[in-house]
């Protein structure tokens, strides 16, 4: 029942953040520029400008022209990009696929580094290795995405060889209808590698101290002295009671980090020209392709909801302590 | 499926090919030759008379072939036109190539070029540069008559731009019940998404922004092209660093443009063929004389002119990328005046100014995109900051060419950054775009900033539409580039560089010109 109740709670929620986030993106359209300068060429007149932005319904009032974008919204149509010319969901889901792999792929590559690094760590703090760990994810933490993601093209592309430095490569496999992936050739893993390092550098950094500074903090708590004290091992104490209850604050920062990670595809797949939606966005902004825009704005806000929704659900699963909505009596 | 079906043909075909031929003249195996190349961006649509732009005319160029086009040298080579005749003073008549087929195997005759005109006329942004066109009439089947309203200098100038598309081709419907000819802006049209011209390169794969696949055209009509690549794989790298990381680490065998940056380190590596040359797109600032009471004084101008060190912002910020220039047109276009020499005098400045009665200087705002033309945002601020040595204190504001278009159109500061290519190559483009006394009417001035105006200039370049003596015209034309340097009508400051880079092998010397349209069709690589 209470799931029930939460997930409409939810439903509505996200019905509403949509709605302002529509209002917000329109609204900021004007000051985007001018889609027209980039539809002709530099020697159209304004007056043959004015005449195309005038057929296609540019130049009615704000209030028009929003309304009429969400008499269509409703029905699932969120308008036609002008680059492309097919509508913004449809190259959207196109470009879907390529960003998925690529959050995966960071996913991967965070998971199974610093779950491992950040128990290291807090486990053995003084260690040589723990230092050194500890040091590497500052400058993890501190160098843009874009520095690193340059870095390693040069080393690994220009110098050594070994991967691509740009785009997925040719030898897809489509795993589900319209949803090609890399990870299942050689080909397309010797794409995926670099930019996903390159995407997961901060997170990366930023999990290993999460974890370790979480887990130090609960190795020093009763019930784990009581644990020794009982003359449990040493393994059962670190990862099942120790670690287990560590992971409730990472498992909250890392809902809020899926989004953030969204961002930060867009300057990685910027610089390796993946073909995604981050690299789509950008684009879209330089070309002042506002129905793009405002589409593509409109689903990173759902899959924040969504996200964000799932973060909750888990966090049941792991702390049944938890209550989804309210008190109840 | 096809497309691996016709990929075995071909190979078998150069199988048999090889058979027979090898051992009658001997000659190196044919091989399937294969050009991996990255521009900044890709076409934007298939439809080669839907965008005005370089990325367009670079596509029309591989995939289409115009009447006439420019050698290196900026002269006419004869292409779908074998030759041409004037006939009378406003009609020209086009002699064309005989047994030439579009890649649907239609055969190319006058009335495509006649359809083409007819669509030119109605395209958005190809229909001013036509506008000086009746149209063209069809004489016989491989004789066409180009007719202008009045006696018209650039006839050939704009058949370079003419890229016959096959009539049968786009005539009907496709699967929406669109005409085939449909040209919308920023619809789905056939013609957007699939291509017949007769070029050397037929569009085999397209996946906008990531991928554009073409083959070699077999009937194609230049038999005598030394051209000898098979297929070419075109990928938009947009970031420049990663462009430049793909070509050194073998991902591509081609990239232009080639960041400044990066020039000197592609020159001195010995496995890159790097090839730049002066180009024609000119950078300059306007001095806005209806915001700035100062800037109606001629010396006024003179003195920012001579505070601006060009040459500086060439060498030091352009890398040497780029032309010191005094004036719009370049050398070999028809105005340029060969004896205009860039000034900078910062002495001769603080003179002009204390002659003009503004010793103490005074404040204005500039603007400049940071996206648009190369390190635009960096000369811009190099620019204020040389303003400031003759005490006029600059607030610049630079932004994205998305947002600055909008402000430029708004005249919305005192000194606006502006870079110009004329699509005709013809001097006087870069006036009547530029420099002309602003007319809503007749489109004179649209991208005058400065408001500057100068009756005599406006009526020079009105005459020169229609004089037919070349010579006479390229006279006038350096006459009004004197005009304007004398009256310092707006700040020049270089003409940007063009650039390629590619693997060695690669002759992309002999193919790329200054108009940036590689002629892929006749590159050669090496075996």
């Amino acid at each position: 029942m209470a799931v029930v109740a939460f997930l409409i709670k939810r439903l509505f929620q996200a019905a509403l953040v949509m709605f302002v986030i529509s209002l917000i993106g329109f609204s900021i359209q004007d000051n985007l520029g001018d889609p027209l300068r980039e539809l002709v060429g530099q020697s159209v007149s304004e007056a043959q400008r004015e005449a195309l932005r005038d057929e296609m319904g540019l130049n009615d009032p704000f209030l028009v022209q929003y309304w009429r974008f969400l008499g269509k919204a409703v029905q699932g149509d969120l308008g036609d990009s002008y680059f492309f010319k097919r509508p913004a969901l449809d190259v959207i889901a196109d470009k879907f696929p390529a960003t998925l792999d690529l959050v995966i792929g960071a996913t991967l590559i965070i998971l199974l580094i610093s779950i491992p690094m950040g128990c290291y760590c807090a486990i053995r703090p003084k260690d040589g290795l723990a230092r050194v760990v500890m040091g590497a994810s500052v400058l993890g933490l501190s160098i843009p995405v874009f520095l690193t993601a340059i870095f390693l093209i040069y080393v690994f592309s220009v110098n050594l060889g070994w991967l691509a430095s740009f785009g997925r490569g040719e030898h897809l496999v489509e795993i589900l209808p319209g949803w090609k992936t890399g990870f299942l050739t050689w080909d397309g893993l010797a794409h995926l590698i670099l930019p996903s390092i390159a995407l997961s550098s901060i997170m990366l950094a930023l999990f290993i101290r999460l974890i370790r500074s979480e887990m130090m903090e609960v190795l020093e708590q009763d019930y784990i002295k009581f644990a020794w004290a009982k003359g449990l091992p040493a393994r059962r104490v670190w990862f099942l009671h120790a670690f287990k209850n560590t992971l409730l604050p990472v498992i909250t920062v890392g809902g809020v980090q899926i989004g953030i990670m969204l961002a930060y595809t867009i300057l990685t797949e910027k610089v390796f020209q993946w073909p995604g939606v981050g690299f789509m966005f950008i684009e879209a902004v330089n070309r002042v392709d506002t129905p793009l825009i405002i589409a593509y704005i409109i689903v990173v806000g759902l899959i924040f909801v969504v996200t964000n929704t799932v973060v909750d659900l888990i966090y049941t699963l792991v702390n049944p302590t938890v209550r989804l909505v309210g008190k109840q009596t | 499926m096809t497309f691996h079906f016709t990929k075995a043909a071909t190979v078998a075909l150069m199988g048999v090919g090889l058979a027979l031929g090898a051992p009658l003249i001997g000659a190196a195996p044919a091989e399937a030759k294969t050009l991996r190349m990255a521009y900044d961006a890709d076409p934007v649509s298939l439809d080669p008379q839907e965008q005005l732009s370089g990325g367009t005319l670079q596509f029309s160029h591989m995939v289409f072939d115009p009447l006439v086009r420019f050698t290196k040298e900026l002269e006419f080579e004869p292409r779908l036109a074998e030759s041409w005749e004037q006939i009378d003073d406003r009609t020209m008549r086009f002699h064309l190539r005989e047994g030439v087929t579009f890649h649907s195997g239609n055969p190319f005759t006058a009335e495509d070029v006649v359809f083409t005109m007819e669509r030119m006329k109605q395209s958005p942004d190809f229909k001013g540069l036509f506008e000086p066109f009746v149209g063209a009439v069809a004489i016989d089947e491989h004789t066409v008559d180009l007719v202008t309203k009045e006696p018209y200098p650039l006839v050939l100038n704009l058949a370079t731009y003419l890229f016959p598309m096959d009539k049968a081709f786009y005539t009907g419907t496709d699967e929406n019940g669109q005409p085939k000819d449909a040209l919308v802006k920023h619809g789905n049209t056939f013609a957007s998404t699939q291509a017949s011209g007769t070029g050397p390169f037929v569009v085999r794969s397209r996946e906008q922004g990531v991928r554009l696949e073409f083959e070699r055209f077999a009937d194609y009509w230049d038999t005598e092209s030394p051209g000898n690549v098979t297929e070419i794989i075109f990928t938009p790298i947009k970031e420049a660093p990663t462009r430049v990381a793909s070509l050194l680490s073998g991902g591509v065998d081609f990239i232009a443009p080639v960041p400044p940056t990066d020039l000197e380190r592609l020159g001195n590596d010995d496995s890159i063929n790097l090839v730049t040359m002066s180009g024609t797109r000119i950078i300059t600032f306007q001095m806005n004389q209806e915001r700035v009471e100062a800037f109606q004084d001629p010396r006024v101008r003179q003195a920012i002119v001579y505070a601006i060190n060009n040459a500086g912002i060439v060498d030091k910020i352009m890398k040497g990328f780029g032309t010191v220039a005094a004036q719009q047109s370049a050398a070999g276009q028809a105005g340029h005046a060969p004896e205009l020499e860039p000034r900078f005098d910062v002495e001769k400045a603080k003179a002009l100014m204390e002659e003009a009665g503004y010793a103490d200087g005074f404040s204005i705002t500039m603007m400049a995109p940071n996206n648009r033309y190369v390190n635009d945002a960096k000369i811009a601020e190099a620019a204020a900051a040389m303003l400031a040595k003759i005490n006029i204190d600059v607030d610049l504001t630079t932004m994205p060419k998305a947002q600055y278009w909008p402000e430029f159109d708004k005249r919305a500061a005192d000194i606006m950054m502006i870079g110009w290519h004329p699509d005709t190559e013809d001097s006087a483009n870069y006036t009547e775009y530029l420099l002309m006394t602003p007319d809503a009417e007749t489109g004179y001035g649209q991208y005058n900033s400065g408001n500057y105006s100068n009756p005599e200039v406006d009526e020079m370049i009105v005459q020169s539409r229609t004089m037919v003596d070349l010579e006479a015209r390229s006279a006038l034309l350096q006459d009004v580039e004197r005009k304007l340097y004398e009256d310092a009508a707006f700040v020049p400051l270089h003409w940007q560089n063009l650039s390629w880079a590619a693997a060695q092998g690669i002759h992309i010397e002999d193919i790329v010109n200054v108009m940036n349209f590689p002629y892929l069709g006749d590159l050669v690589i090496d075996d």
